[in-house]
């Protein structure tokens, strides 16, 4: 087999990783994988690999199908690296590429706005109109403090968050992901998305809402 | 100048605009103001936090090992002027 794209069938999910933030890449990073260091070749694909993933499933419908954009993305990466000419960074560069793959793939759904509508918290636990103090948390349904977080990083919440976040929808999952999980700025949010910065405020809050609540539910 | 009146159930949506830094002043006055006096939303926004802080280290989909490694057998091929001299 010629490259990895194409012919690879996977019987299993994706895999999981427990994700550091998307690494800052140093200076010589190009000038490595440019001599052949295969070690820094695998720590930027392992290190972004998880982002792409979710810009890719944006594109598409299967997770199949993102995962062979990720791949036909770094093999772009390796034809082209020879005439990359840093004037962009290198990150920023391979996500370019791999928007341009994902974008011939498939296209952003323009299904944004049923992720966008309605309130984050159960319009019930507010106080009604005809209350002296409407909009307020009713006495019964007002939040209660947590755990101390320490208790919150056992592998139980751990696995909560993780189900949760999978059950997001796929743009706010995205957003989420981008911005929380893998500590992408705002703009460039938006730019791999093609949102604007408004929307993607809306889907980023949603889906914290959408989590917080689901920890919520989990809560002894 | 008094800040205006938020209720719970309009703070709660602003929140995330409020962490982003992204509210005109007034409304950012108004919303710690309502925050001052307001255990629940108090709480709430711990926990919209909380979650945040969560998400920093959680567990997310990422290539399968079989496709991590064919990239790094492909890299092996293809890439530098000469991997083994």
């Amino acid at each position: 087999m010629s490259t990895a794209t194409g012919s690879v069938t996977h019987d299993a999910g994706p895999a999981e990783v427990y994700c550091a933030r998307v690494l800052v890449e140093d200076a010589d990073l190009v000038a490595r994988l440019r001599t052949g260091d295969q070690a820094a070749f695998a720590t930027i694909v392992r290190g972004w690999s998880p982002a792409m993933l979710r810009v890719a499933r944006a594109h598409v419908r299967t997770d199949a199908t993102a995962e062979e954009i990720v791949q036909e993305a770094w093999m772009g990466v390796l034809r082209a690296l020879p005439g990359f000419e840093g004037r962009a960074m290198l990150r920023t560069w391979v996500f370019r590429i791999l928007v341009n793959v994902a974008r011939r793939r498939g296209r952003l759904e323009a299904r944004t706005y049923v992720e966008l509508e309605g309130p984050t918290v159960d319009p019930d636990r507010f106080r009604g109109e005809d209350d002296p103090y409407p909009g307020h948390w009713r006495d019964d349904a007002a939040p209660t403090a947590w755990e101390p977080e320490s208790a919150l990083l056992a592998a139980e919440f751990r696995g909560v968050l993780g189900r949760a976040l999978a059950q997001l929808p796929e743009r706010q999952r995205a957003v989420v992901e981008l911005r929380d999980v893998h500590g992408l700025e705002p703009t460039e949010v938006c730019e791999l998305l093609e949102l604007t910065l408004g929307n993607q405020r809306v889907l980023l809050h949603r889906g914290r809402a959408r989590l917080r609540e689901a920890l919520a539910e989990a809560m002894p | 100048m008094t800040p205006r009146d938020i209720a719970c159930n309009e703070l709660v949506e602003l929140l995330t605009e409020f962490l982003e830094g992204t509210l005109p002043p007034d409304e950012v006055v108004a919303i710690e103001e309502h925050l001052r006096g307001c255990d629940g939303c108090r709480t709430y926004l711990d926990q919209l936090r909380t979650t945040i802080e969560l998400l920093g280290s959680a567990t997310v989909d990422t290539l399968s090992e079989q496709a991590y490694e064919e990239l790094l057998a492909a890299f092996g091929r293809d890439a530098g002027p000469d991997p083994q001299p």
